[in-house]
């Protein structure tokens, strides 16, 4: 296990990002995560579609593994935990149980997302519109204008890697040291792509983006003054020796 | 079609043939032919038959000519009910069938109508047909799923007396077979007296197709009747390949292209066939630099749109074109008077593929067709040399008949609940008497009309939506007409490749702010693209400037060569047999003299070198070359097999600490190297056939090609929806969400149907599975190993192959740790 190779900091604070795709502030003792969207996969049942109706417990038991891990005090679900209105409706037993045993064991914070303005209450935890801490800003969607200190989802950031002829698709973080964008957690969440308007439109300045890989975060793009995770890059870039992402 | 006087079959002709029949034969100056007499007397006696003839030898009229005979005494009659139904792989060729059938129908004056139902028909008529049918129906094997699916289908067949079903040979080994095997045990339910007519290319093995065509009663096995026709002249097949140069590696053979040329002028009107749909743009532009002339050479393949290729289509019906440059679409197909070359790029993967090409340069059986072979590169001038043996000694390779998928089952199971409520006794018994499936165990049967029902999932949680319901009495019934018509918006076997739109990014603009439609390319293609790339399209080369909103953007350059290959590899695996033909070719010295002298001289040094191996062997030869290391084997499977191979022996040389980096795959040989010296190795031990066990399962879990065959899968089981009535799912959609799907899927529920489905299409489709099975078999203890100084002749194409196979696992994390480091080592430059 590398966890904790790649940290990053927001608007001032030191935010750990984990290949899960949750983001780890360990000052606050808070852990965070966006777009679950449980039960995405039996709002298709309606029109015939039967996804195998295993998402909500394959994201559940991610996050009991992210909890086990990092014994935090705090989890911020950042918006769209639920697919829909009638998500917490079909939840199964299994995954009502587990939930709430979580909700109990630390202080669960419901932000409210565009698909679930309402989310279910009494599966446990607090339901915010939008929450700060320190320096950050919690909330689903993403101000228009550059909005220091923010931390949001909703966009589902994926990043593509080619090289060689060869391609990778990855989820990823999206940051300028400004606002934090968190991938989407959820086990059958897409994803927009970083160089389509949604993402690019939000950052004043060059980006940077962290893929997801197998046991950590890849930096794979950006400047140096964001990617000053390590003690001996230097915060001042040369123009030219950075690959940009916002302007191909 | 054209048929000649021949003398042996007028003895025969009075019994069978009607006064009129015989009439219009003799004014037109023919005589029927043996086997056409033959088809006449199985059908009085109300047999099915299997008609194996050449191209040329009036095969289709044969098939319809007992029909004909059966209709033609009956009265004038309004109100008609459907005699015989014709099923055609191509709609074109159902509609050029149809055309030529009026001829001797008004000829004879007969009281017969003849229609043609494909998705081009109009609404109006296809609902009338389902009423009012006509004696003789043409079709394709979806319309008749769909058909089938409806209400009244007992009605429009309960009086169907024959089935004729063209290019049987072409269809049955597939999922549309697997449908139509399925469709025809239905209909043998509402028409149980009907006879059957296959007609069929040359095989080498006609049981299969005799088994496919009549229903099956398990355990015990019904063929039809077989009448074979005479066979045509030999063809006449010439090998292009210089004595001075034969390249090394490639497909494209683009050093022949003058000598292409020469052989168009030669001839009337000439095919150009080539293995796959970039390779056929390729071809096409590199003619057009040379055609001096303005010769009228057109192209056609798959991803034109489909005015275009009509309008090709409708040229050459009219004589107008020189030549067409073409894929396998235009492998089968209506008959062109005018074509008397056939020329093939590239190897031909199979001497039956060859046969039907060729076929279709032949229209008299008793003149021999010509073609002219093209390959493009050494290993191929022996394929193609071992194809035209083959087919001169008459000798075809007989592919095994797959078994019938779960996926299409699926999907036959949810239109049968549309067409009635079914008891799930009578249904099995129907779809284990389709040959494809009559092996079909009975649990499996459950499990698949469970999947449609409910999802098929161990965790019961779509038990309130289900599609299908029990009814008091015990039957299936479909839970929601709306149902219905999904079903009829889904149905059909064929999956596309995603496409994407390319454009041409305007001057000076961003992308995303318009520009022309270039056209459209395959998603997966696209994906392997950075910004910068350079590449092929449209004849031109391009580079990749970017995706906005689904259309990839690209700019012109002035470079004469692009950076990424856009060549994919044949579409087709070198069968089995041709590969045992090569093997044997090469493992025999006398026989090199008939080759070139380029590659005699190759095959030459590599003995002297290294070995040749002796069929039935299997040669691996480890070498160093540049700092790598690099053990290279020849099995002669083709290029699936050996990506299949190459994964799972990096697999092992991982686990042993030899630290492989790398390998590629062609059809013949695969080549796998890596930092540390692989000739000290257990051969014995490294090729062992447990591969196929857990290292298979474990690689399986995380390659690209399986999540592919899953989604396909997917698609036609009915898991997604390719369109649904509220709004058209995008291909670029369905892609990443099976992946997710499927990641889900094989973790919670491994034993699910549709992973069942998924191994069984892959283990003898995209990953050759069984005939890797097979070869390591074949060579368990037969391993010769080399070890050499350098790298040997037969080693060289091999190398020099780019494989492209999206990576998976380790390599993906190897490629993120290398992006990330180059990205820091950016970051640290100090200028």
């Amino acid at each position: 296990m590398t966890r904790g190779d790649c940290t990053l900091l927001v608007n001032g604070e030191t935010l750990m990002l984990d290949a899960s795709g949750a983001a780890w502030w360990a000052a606050e003792k808070t852990l965070v995560f966006a777009d679950l969207h449980f039960e995405k996969g039996s709002s298709y049942a309606r029109s015939g579609q039967f996804l195998p109706p295993y998402d909500t417990r394959a994201t559940l038991r991610r996050i009991a593994a992210l909890i086990a891990h990092f014994h935090p005090e705090r989890v911020i679900a950042l918006g769209d935990s639920f697919h829909d209105g009638g998500a917490g409706a079909r939840l199964g037993e299994e995954e009502i149980a587990l939930l709430a045993a979580l909700t109990r064991a630390v202080v669960w914070v419901w932000v409210e997302g565009n698909h679930d303005p309402d989310p279910p209450a009494w599966l446990g935890g607090t339901i915010k519109s939008d929450i700060a801490v320190g320096g950050l800003t919690f909330r689903h969607i993403p101000l228009a204008e550059p909005c220091a200190g923010e931390v949001a989802g909703h966009i589902h950031p994926v990043t593509r890697i080619s090289r060689g002829g060869l391609s990778l698709r990855r989820r990823c973080f999206v940051s300028d040291g400004l606002r934090l964008l968190l991938p989407a957690f959820g086990a059958y969440t897409g994803g927009y792509d970083v160089r389509e308007e949604s993402v690019t439109s939000l950052f004043a300045r060059e980006f940077a983006v962290f893929a997801l890989g197998r046991e950590r975060v890849y930096a794979v793009a950006g400047p140096a003054h964001v990617l000053a995770r390590k003690k001996n890059v230097e915060a001042q870039p040369k123009a030219t020796a950075i690959k940009t992402v916002n302007r191909p | 079609m054209c048929y000649r006087f021949t003398m042996t079959a007028a003895a025969l002709t009075p019994f069978l043939l009607p006064e009129r029949f015989a009439r219009w034969f003799a004014t037109r100056g023919w005589s029927p032919r043996p086997h056409q007499l033959q088809l006449i007397e199985h059908a009085s006696r109300g047999e099915s038959v299997l008609l194996v003839a050449p191209t040329g030898g009036g095969k289709t009229l044969a098939g319809f000519l007992p029909s004909l005979i059966e209709l033609a005494p009956l009265p004038a009659r309004c109100s008609r009910v459907l005699h015989t139904l014709y099923i055609s792989p191509l709609k074109a060729l159902a509609v050029d069938v149809a055309r030529n059938l009026e001829a001797p129908v008004s000829e004879m004056g007969l009281d017969v109508k003849i229609e043609t139902r494909t998705g081009d028909t109009p609404a109006g008529r296809r609902q009338r047909q389902r009423f009012s049918p006509p004696d003789i129906l043409l079709t394709t094997p979806e319309q008749l799923a769909l058909l089938l699916s409806h209400r009244d289908a007992p009605r429009m067949f309960g009086h169907l007396r024959a089935v004729v079903l063209d290019e049987l040979h072409a269809i049955a080994n597939s999922k549309r077979g697997d449908l139509l095997a399925l469709d025809l045990a239905r209909l043998a339910k509402l028409a149980p007296n009907h006879r059957r007519v296959g007609l069929s290319a040359t095989v080498a093995d006609p049981v299969p197709l005799q088994r496919y065509l009549v229903p099956q009663s398990p355990p015990g096995e019904n063929l039809s009747e077989l009448v074979r026709a005479k066979g045509g002249a030999v063809p006449q097949i010439g090998i292009l390949a210089s004595e001075e140069y034969v390249p090394w590696a490639g497909h494209l053979a683009r050093h022949a292209m003058s000598d292409v040329m020469a052989a168009i002028k030669l001839a009337k009107t000439t095919l150009v066939f080539v293995n796959t749909r970039r390779q056929a743009e390729l071809t096409f532009q590199d003619l057009w630099r040379i055609n001096d002339d303005n010769l009228a050479i057109a192209l056609h393949h798959g991803s034109l749109a489909p005015e275009q290729r009509r309008k090709v289509e409708a040229a050459m019906a009219a004589g107008r074109l020189k030549a067409v440059v073409c894929t396998s679409t235009l492998d089968l197909g209506i008959d062109w008077g005018a074509v008397d070359n056939v020329v093939c790029i590239g190897a031909p993967k199979g001497a039956a593929r060859l046969v039907q090409r060729i076929g279709r340069a032949n229209h008299r059986l008793e003149e021999p067709s010509c073609a002219l072979l093209v390959p493009a590169n050494r290993f191929e001038v022996l394929e193609c040399e071992a194809a035209r043996e083959a087919v001169i000694a008459g000798e075809l390779d007989g592919e095994r008949l797959k078994t019938g998928s779960l996926d299409v089952l699926a999907q036959h199971v949810l239109g049968m609940a549309c067409a009635a409520n079914f008891a799930e006794d009578d249904l099995y018994a129907e779809v284990i008497s389709a040959a494809p499936y009559r092996d079909l165990p009975r649990e499996d049967f459950t499990r698949v009309v469970d999947f449609v029902a409910t999802g098929g999932y161990a965790l019961k949680r779509y038990d309130r939506y289900a599609k299908l319901r029990k009814t008091p009495d015990g039957l299936w019934r479909l839970a929601h007409p709306r149902l219905a018509q999904n079903y009829r918006l889904n149905a059909g076997t064929i999956v596309e490749d995603p496409m994407i739109d390319i454009r041409l990014q305007s001057k000076g603009r961003p992308i995303g702010a318009g520009g022309r439609t270039l056209g459209q390319m395959e998603e997966y293609f696209v994906e392997q693209l950075a910004p910068g790339d350079t590449f092929v399209f449209a004849g031109e080369v391009l580079a990749f400037q970017g995706i906005h909103e689904d259309v990839a953007y690209v700019s012109r350059t002035n470079d004469t060569e692009a950076e990424v290959p856009s060549y994919n590899g044949g579409k087709f695996p070198l069968s089995t047999f041709l590969a045992q033909r090569v093997r044997e070719m090469v493992s025999d010295p006398e026989r090199w003299q008939a080759l070139p002298d380029p590659v005699h001289e190759w095959l030459r040094i590599q003995e002297w070198r290294s070995v040749i191996p002796q069929p039935g062997q299997l040669l691996v030869e480890t070498f160093p070359r540049g700092h790598r290391f690099y053990l290279v084997c020849y099995p002669f499977e083709g290029r699936l097999a050996h990506q299949t191979l190459g994964m799972l022996v990096t697999r092992r040389l991982e686990r042993l600490h030899l630290q492989p980096t790398g390998f590629s795959a062609n059809e013949y040989a695969l080549a796998v190297w890596g930092r540390r010296d692989l000739s000290g190795v257990n051969l014995g031990a490294l090729f062992d056939q447990d591969m196929l066990g857990d290292d298979l399962d474990a690689w399986l879990a995380e390659s690209n090609l399986y999540k592919r065959t899953f989604k396909n899968c997917a698609v036609i089981a009915g898991l997604i929806e390719r369109r649904s009535p509220l709004k058209e799912k995008t291909g670029r959609q369905v892609t990443f969400s099976t992946d997710l799907i499927y990641d889900v899927l094989r973790e919670h529920e491994p034993d699910h149907i549709l992973l069942r489905a998924t191994y069984q299409d892959a283990a003898t489709g995209l990953l050759d599975v069984a005939r890797l099975g097979d070869m390591l078999a074949r060579v368990k203890g037969r391993i010769i190993s080399r070890k050499l100084d350098r790298v040997s002749p037969l080693a060289v194409p091999a190398l020099l192959e780019i494989s492209k196979e999206m990576i998976a696992g380790e390599a993906a994390e190897e490629m993120l740790r290398e992006t990330e480091d180059a990205l820091i080592a950016d970051a640290m430059r100090v200028e």
